[in-house]
C-alpha cells in the first residue's frame, strides 16, 4: 500500500517529503510505449529499502524528481515527463540485487544527442545513497529516436567496397612498442606488417603527440609505409591516425592532414568524449572517412557486473554515434570476455535487428532502422594459433588485431603478418568447405603450416599460448525466465 | 609480384575442385556468383570487366567451373575472379571474392611520389603493365 501514488492532487503535492513511488514513479500497471525509451538497471538497494521504491527512486533521478515535492511540477505536463519504473525481478542466482525496467517518454530527449541521453539515464542517479550499486545493463531505444542519428558514415558493407575486400575477416596490428619509437621507425612497422599482409596497423591509443613522435611526423611516415605496400601487394591498406587531441580544434587539424594525405581511416579514443565522438563522426561522414573507435577506459565502468554501465548500452550508443570500428573483445585474448557477452556485443553492432537474447544479455528486441553496422574489432593477446576460435566466436564482419602476435614472430613482422593472413584465409576456406573448424581448427593450421613456415614458426611460438581466467561481467538470466 | 587481392591470395593457387567447392558454398548460401577479368589490376580499379552476367537462380557449381573454364580460354594471361554477391536486405554486396586465373608474369606496381610543400608526398600507384595500351599489357594475350 506504501508504494501506491498519493491519492488527491493537495495530497501528491503538499509540501514535504514522499516516497518516489508514491509520487508516481512506479507504475506496475504500465505498457511501455513504442516510442519510449527504455532502460534496464541492475539495482542493489540499500538494506531496508525495497526493490520497488529503489527502482521507482532511480525513474524519478533520471527524469523529473528531486528529494522533496515541488510545487513548479503543476507547471508542467509531469505526468508525461515522469519516467515510470514498471517492472521488477530479482536477479537470477544474485540475492539483494533487482533488474528493474524504466520507461521514458520520448520527449524528455534531444534529438541526435548521445550527451543528451547519457546526462538523462545515468547523469545523477549513479551515486544516490539509498543504492548500494546501480548499473545500466541494457537499453531499447525506439525506431523514432533512432531515426534521429546519423549511425556509421561507412559502415561494414561500404567499409568492404572501398578496401575491396570480402569473405573473411579484416586484420590488423597495433603498432609496439606503443611508447618510445620515432615516426620513422614506427613507419618501418606499419610497412613490414602491411607488406606482410595485414589490411591494418593501427596507434595505440595513447599514441598521440609525445616528444618522442609528434604527430605529423607519425602520418608522413605512416602513409609513405601505406602507400609503399599497396604497391608492393596491390592491395588497398590503411593504417589507424589517431587523432586524439586536447581540443576538437586539434583534432580537426589532425584529420584533415590524415585526410591530405589519402588516409582511408582515422581514429579516435573513447576517452574524448560522447559529443566529441559525434562531433569527429560527422566529420568521417563529410569526408568519406572510416571512423575507428578505441573504446579506452570503458573498463572503469563497464567490467563490474554490480555497478557502472555494460559495455553493450556502449556499443548500443555508438552505433548511434556513428562510428565504423570498434573494440568489442576477443573471447580468448587476454582482456576481458565472457563468450556470450561478446557475441551479444558483436549482434548489437552488426544486425539490423536484435531479438531478446538473454543467454547473450540483449533484453530487448532492438529495430535498428537501416542505421549501418559496425565492424567489431577484436585487440588484445590474441594470436594465429586461435584463429579457428576466433572465426567460430566472432564470425567473418570484423577486424582481428593481432600486435605482439605480428611484431613478436621470431622470423621478423612480415612472417608475422603472413603467419596471421596464411592462417585466417586458411580457416575461411576450410569453413566454406563445410570441415568443423572448432574441432579441426588446429590440423587446419598445420596443415596450411606445411606451405607457410612462418605460420609453422608462429604456431611453435605461441600455440599453448592462452588466456584462461573466469570472466566477471556474464549475463544473469533464467533459461526459461520471458523477457519484457 | 604476387597480386594478392581477393578472399584466398595468400593460399597456393586453389585447384578447380577447391574452386567448385566455394562455389557450391555460394550457391548455397543464395548468392550470384559472377566473373570477372581484367588487364589493369590497380587496387582501386573497381570495375573489372564482366564475364556476362551474375548467374542468378543458379543451383549447379558444374555451371559457374564451365564459365570459369571458357574465361581463361579467352583470357589465359589475365586476372580473373569469382564473386559471390548476397542480395539479401542489408547487405546488397558481395560477401566472397577470389582471384581463379591469374598471369604467369606479375609486373606489380611502381609509386609515383610528387613532392610537395610541407614534406607532404602525394602518391600515384602505376601498374607497370597498364603502362601498354589495353590488349598488349600481359604477354599471350
Amino acid at each position: 500500500m506504501q508504494n501506491s501514488v498519493a491519492g488527491s492532487s493537495a495530497d501528491r503535492y503538499r509540501a514535504g517529503v514522499l516516497k518516489y513511488a508514491q509520487m508516481g514513479y512506479w507504475q506496475p500497471d504500465y505498457l511501455p510505449l513504442e516510442t519510449d525509451v527504455i532502460a534496464m538497471f541492475r539495482i542493489t538497494p540499500q538494506d531496508g529499502v525495497d526493490p520497488e521504491e529503489a527502482a521507482a527512486a532511480v525513474a524519478g533521478e533520471s527524469s523529473t524528481a528531486t528529494w522533496t515535492v515541488v510545487w513548479t511540477d503543476r507547471l508542467t505536463a509531469c505526468e508525461r515527463y515522469r519516467a515510470k519504473a514498471y517492472r521488477v525481478d530479482p536477479v537470477p542466482g544474485a540475492p539483494g540485487q533487482y533488474f528493474a525496467y524504466i520507461a521514458y517518454d520520448l520527449e524528455l530527449f534531444e534529438p541526435g544527442s548521445i550527451s543528451n541521453l547519457a546526462a538523462s539515464i545515468i547523469g545523477n542517479v549513479f551515486g544516490f545513497k539509498p543504492l548500494k550499486a546501480l548499473r545500466l545493463e541494457d537499453m531499447r531505444i525506439p525506431v523514432a529516436y533512432v531515426k534521429t542519428f546519423p549511425g556509421p558514415a561507412t559502415g561494414i558493407v561500404v567499409e568492404r567496397e572501398r578496401l575491396d575486400k570480402f569473405g573473411r575477416p579484416l586484420l590488423g596490428a597495433t603498432v609496439k612498442p606503443k611508447l618510445g619509437l620515432s615516426g620513422k621507425n614506427y613507419g618501418r612497422v606499419v610497412y613490414e606488417a602491411l607488406k606482410g599482409g595485414l589490411d591494418f596497423t593501427k596507434d595505440d591509443e595513447n599514441i598521440n603527440s609525445q616528444p618522442f613522435m609528434h604527430w605529423r611526423d607519425r602520418f608522413l611516415y605512416c602513409m609513405e609505409a601505406v602507400n609503399r605496400a599497396q604497391a608492393a601487394t596491390g592491395e588497398v591498406k590503411g593504417t589507424y591516425l589517431n587523432v586524439t587531441a586536447a581540443t576538437m580544434e586539434d583534432m580537426y587539424e589532425r584529420a584533415e592532414f590524415a585526410r591530405e594525405l589519402g588516409s582511408v581511416i582515422v581514429m579516435i579514443d573513447l576517452v574524448i568524449g560522447y559529443t566529441a565522438i559525434q562531433s569527429m563522426a560527422k566529420w568521417a561522414r563529410r569526408n568519406d572517412m572510416i571512423l575507428h573507435l578505441h573504446r579506452a577506459g570503458h573498463s572503469t565502468y563497464t567490467r563490474q557486473k554490480s555497478h557502472g554501465i555494460s559495455f553493450r548500452v556502449i556499443a548500443k550508443w555508438m552505433r548511434l554515434a556513428g562510428v565504423d570500428h570498434i573494440h568489442a573483445g576477443t573471447v580468448v585474448g587476454k582482456l576481458e570476455g565472457d563468450p556470450n557477452s561478446v557475441q551479444g556485443f558483436y549482434n548489437v553492432l552488426r544486425e539490423d535487428r536484435n531479438p531478446v537474447d538473454l543467454p547473450r544479455g540483449i533484453f530487448f528486441d532492438q529495430d535498428w532502422a537501416g542505421l549501418r553496422k559496425v565492424m567489431p574489432v577484436a585487440s588484445g593477446g590474441i594470436h594465429a594459433g586461435q584463429m579457428h576460435q576466433l572465426l567460430s566466436y566472432l564470425g567473418e564482419d570484423c577486424v582481428l588485431q593481432f600486435g605482439g602476435g605480428t611484431i613478436g614472430h621470431p622470423m621478423g613482422i612480415q612472417a608475422g603478418a603472413t603467419a596471421n593472413r596464411v592462417a585466417l584465409e586458411a580457416m575461411v576456406l576450410a569453413r566454406n568447405e563445410g570441415r568443423d573448424i572448432w574441432s579441426e581448427g588446429p590440423q587446419i593450421l598445420i596443415e596450411a603450416a606445411r606451405h607457410c613456415s612462418p605460420l609453422k614458426a608462429a604456431l611453435d611460438t605461441w600455440g599453448d599460448v592462452t588466456f584462461d581466467y573466469a570472466s566477471t561481467d556474464t549475463p544473469d538470466f533464467v533459461p526459461t525466465v520471458t523477457a519484457a | 609480384m604476387r597480386l594478392t587481392q581477393g578472399t584466398f591470395s595468400f593460399l597456393p593457387d586453389l585447384t578447380d575442385a577447391q574452386i567448385a567447392v566455394q562455389v557450391e558454398y555460394c550457391l548455397g548460401k543464395g548468392w550470384a556468383v559472377s566473373i570477372e577479368f581484367t588487364d589493369d589490376p590497380h587496387p582501386r580499379n573497381t570495375y573489372w570487366d564482366m564475364w556476362g552476367m551474375p548467374m542468378f537462380d543458379l543451383a549447379d557449381p558444374a555451371v559457374v567451373m564451365d564459365e570459369i573454364r571458357r574465361c581463361r580460354e579467352a583470357h589465359p594471361q589475365l586476372y580473373i575472379k569469382m564473386n559471390a554477391f548476397d542480395s539479401s536486405h542489408g547487405w546488397e554486396a558481395l560477401r566472397l571474392s577470389f582471384i581463379v586465373n591469374r598471369p604467369a608474369v606479375e609486373p606489380g606496381f611502381g609509386l609515383v611520389r610528387e613532392e610537395s610543400r610541407g614534406r607532404n608526398i602525394r602518391y600515384t600507384t602505376r601498374s607497370y603493365a597498364a603502362n601498354k595500351p589495353a590488349g598488349e599489357r600481359y604477354s599471350a594475350t
